[in-house]
């Protein structure tokens, strides 16, 4: 006998699928405020505040597009992999060694002019993050190594050795002893366009370059299958290792790349801390984003306003930034969970039906 | 050789107490990745307790409090709404991380209470401190290391020669069959999954309170993750667990010790050992295809009764 009887739901109309996901997040922005006041906090200062920090004005909506260009790119890596349900959680590691090999061009190459400079550095990221990516797949592939865990330890090995390049190998001797790699050369930094680095019209390509990739190409066609049921992927008679090898290494890429905009437009040099958390950020956008690359654009939009605002609001309000995350984890925990009643309806069980019975 | 062993055994506690805490879980058939989130939620309560109470009995009920409120979130979403393991584990990660550095701000480089740490101060254990070698390395720590080794027996004894214990497993390998045989599969799932997020929790404050007696944000640092990872190194078995912790806490410190002994090795390369060693262990457990090596069969799936 049971108090709620559950069975699937065959038809979902458009709206109701709206309606499910806006109360989720209606909801989740309500439990987070009652984290909030639980520190004594006023949620709506802290909201009020975080919208002041993130678009209140030209200074800070260029802050807010600046955190948006690495996730958004990130956040595109990670879809591709998750399509094919390969648990790519090594985005920090891929955006630190794109980092690092961009970072090897501009201060070990001799002086070049920009079009050749950052064509190159680019390159060399997104070939260095594609093969931290091309590590865990290969094992994947052939062994069917756990990759959850491989791509997460590769992070930590990333960060030890950005670490080791930062406080040791590539110390800038001229910074008085402090653990400082010397700034890149300006033949290596980023030309601005309205005011902003170019690297938003990179992370602009890069969602159309991944939507018609994901929609319209027979590889991307085939990361879906894979990623959808292996065995038919088998029976139609692709070939698994390869696709899985392709994505990953197109994945580690992606997050190579803005890896490379961080040191080349952001931080105009190498530090541990360039990957910044995008790696791990866009994990929760790629997934709100049900890993559609345009809606990947607007998710991550409104997770650069948390972010920018988050670091706003430490300084205005004196609350630690982590509020931005203690957040964003509380939405992602209410769609997750939305996600089952779009799935499934929730009836009257058996023990209400007794209840009618004896009633009459 | 005695006093590095026995700092190995400091190490290795925290990962020990993740690692079963972990390996429960996934005995009833869940993958939590929330493990690094769990152990700072456990860490940022166990610290903040122990400093308003003074009390270290109460730090410890709050971590795993903490602990086990985080794998709540992670049981109602993936047992009662059925969603996503993998991506709900990886937001419970992010979502602790998030929630151990706000609440733990004001408590930044603030020291853990002096009645709660001399609490935890090493302790000889009577007759057994005395037992050469053996006693110095495991005899000679403090109550919580103590606590570590009671949870790794207590867990081997209730896996393997209790009733709920094989109900658990059934659970895990073949979770409708248990249904059909008129187990609570839910009720099961649930309250492993809290045990576990307890244990979780216990390793998180035993960093905090124990290993760095001093709040800092960071304090779990990945271990989290380690500990998932010695969950198939131990092939789901909680006796191999306390090896592996404890090889894994070696290597921990490994790079501190080569570096005394006179090795001219970068600390920050040595510190990838323990990073690159559970790749290695994940490389070769793939391998391992033993029918003792595998995970419960039905690990990482939802289970829909009306789907049978």
């Amino acid at each position: 006998m049971n108090l709620l009887r559950i069975a699937k739901r065959d038809d979902i109309s458009r709206k109701f699928e709206w309606v499910v996901r806006a109360a989720a997040i209606l909801l989740s922005l309500v439990f987070a405020g009652l984290i909030l006041m639980i520190f004594k906090l006023n949620p709506l200062e802290v909201f009020k505040t975080i919208l002041i920090g993130s678009l209140g004005s030209e200074m800070r909506i260029h802050q807010t597009i600046i955190k948006a260009v690495p996730l958004i790119i990130t956040s595109l890596g990670i879809l591709v992999a998750f399509k094919m349900k390969f648990w790519n959680i090594g985005g920090e590691g891929q955006i630190m060694m794109g980092a690092f090999a961009a970072s090897y061009v501009a201060l070990f190459f001799p002086e070049m002019p920009k079009v050749l400079a950052l064509p190159l550095m680019a390159l060399a990221a997104v070939l260095v993050g594609g093969f931290w990516a091309f590590i865990p797949a290969a094992f994947k592939a052939r062994m069917g190594t756990n990759e959850t865990i491989f791509t997460l330890m590769m992070n930590y090995v990333a960060i030890k050795f950005v670490t080791y390049l930062q406080y040791q190998a590539w110390m800038d001797p001229a910074a008085k002893g402090f653990p400082k790699i010397a700034p890149f050369p300006e033949w290596a930094l980023m030309p601005k366009l309205f005011g902003l680095h170019i690297g938003w019209i990179i992370a602009i390509l890069c969602v159309i370059g991944v939507y018609f990739f994901m929609k319209y190409t027979k590889k991307g066609y085939e990361i879906t299958v894979v990623g959808e049921s292996v065995e038919t992927a088998r029976y139609a008679g692709m070939n698994i290792n390869r696709v899985i090898v392709i994505a990953m290494v197109i994945s580690g890429g992606l997050c190579g790349l803005a890896g490379m905009i961080q040191v080349s437009a952001v931080e105009k040099t190498l530090s541990v801390g360039i990957s910044g958390g995008y790696g791990f950020t866009a994990i929760i956008t790629a997934w709100l984003a049900r890993l559609n690359a345009i809606s990947v654009f607007f998710v991550c939009i409104v997770f650069a306003m948390l972010l920018q605002g988050g670091a706003y609001i430490q300084v205005n309000l004196n609350v630690p930034s982590a509020v931005a995350n203690v957040v964003q984890g509380t939405i992602l925990f209410f769609v997750l969970g939305s996600e089952f009643f779009l799935q499934y309806r929730v009836l009257p069980g058996s023990w209400w039906k007794k209840m009618k019975g004896e009633v009459a | 050789m005695e006093s590095f062993l026995a700092t190995c055994i400091v190490a290795a506690t925290p990962l020990l107490f993740a690692t079963v805490g972990e390996l429960i879980t996934e005995k009833a058939g869940l993958l939590n990745l929330g493990v690094e989130g769990m152990m700072l939620i456990g860490a940022v309560m166990g610290f903040m307790a122990g400093l308003h109470s003074e009390s270290a009995v109460i730090a410890l009920l709050a971590a795993c409090g903490g602990g086990a409120g985080g794998a709540l979130i992670f049981a109602i979403l993936t047992v009662t709404l059925r969603a996503n393991q993998v991506v709900t584990g990886l937001t419970l990660t992010i979502f602790g991380t998030g929630f151990a550095s706000f609440v733990g701000q004001p408590m930044l480089g603030a020291m853990v209470a002096p009645k709660v740490g001399a609490f935890f101060a090493k302790k000889t254990l009577p007759l057994l401190g005395d037992i050469p070698f053996f006693g110095p390395v495991f005899f000679r720590q403090d109550v919580f290391v103590y606590l570590g080794y009671v949870v790794v027996v207590l867990a081997a004894v209730y896996l393997y020669k209790t009733k709920p214990g094989l109900n658990l497993r059934a659970v895990g390998e073949n979770t409708s069959s248990a249904d059909a045989s008129g187990i609570n599969v839910a009720f099961y799932k649930y309250a492993h999954i809290l045990m576990g997020g307890a244990l979780c929790g216990l390793g998180g404050a035993y960093l905090a309170l124990v290993r760095v007696p001093i709040w800092q944000s960071d304090v779990v640092n990945g271990r989290g993750w380690i500990a998932v990872a010695l969950v198939i190194f131990a092939s789901w078995n909680p006796l191999k667990a306390f090896l592996g912790a404890i090889l894994f806490g070696g290597l921990s410190i490994l790079g501190l010790r080569l570096q005394a002994m006179g090795f001219s090795i970068s600390q920050y390369l040595v510190d990838m050992i323990p990073y690159l060693a559970t790749i290695i262990i994940v490389i070769i457990s793939s391998h391992k295809k033993g029918k003792e090596n595998q995970p419960p069969m039905d690990l990482g799936n939802s289970y829909f009764r009306e789907e049978r």
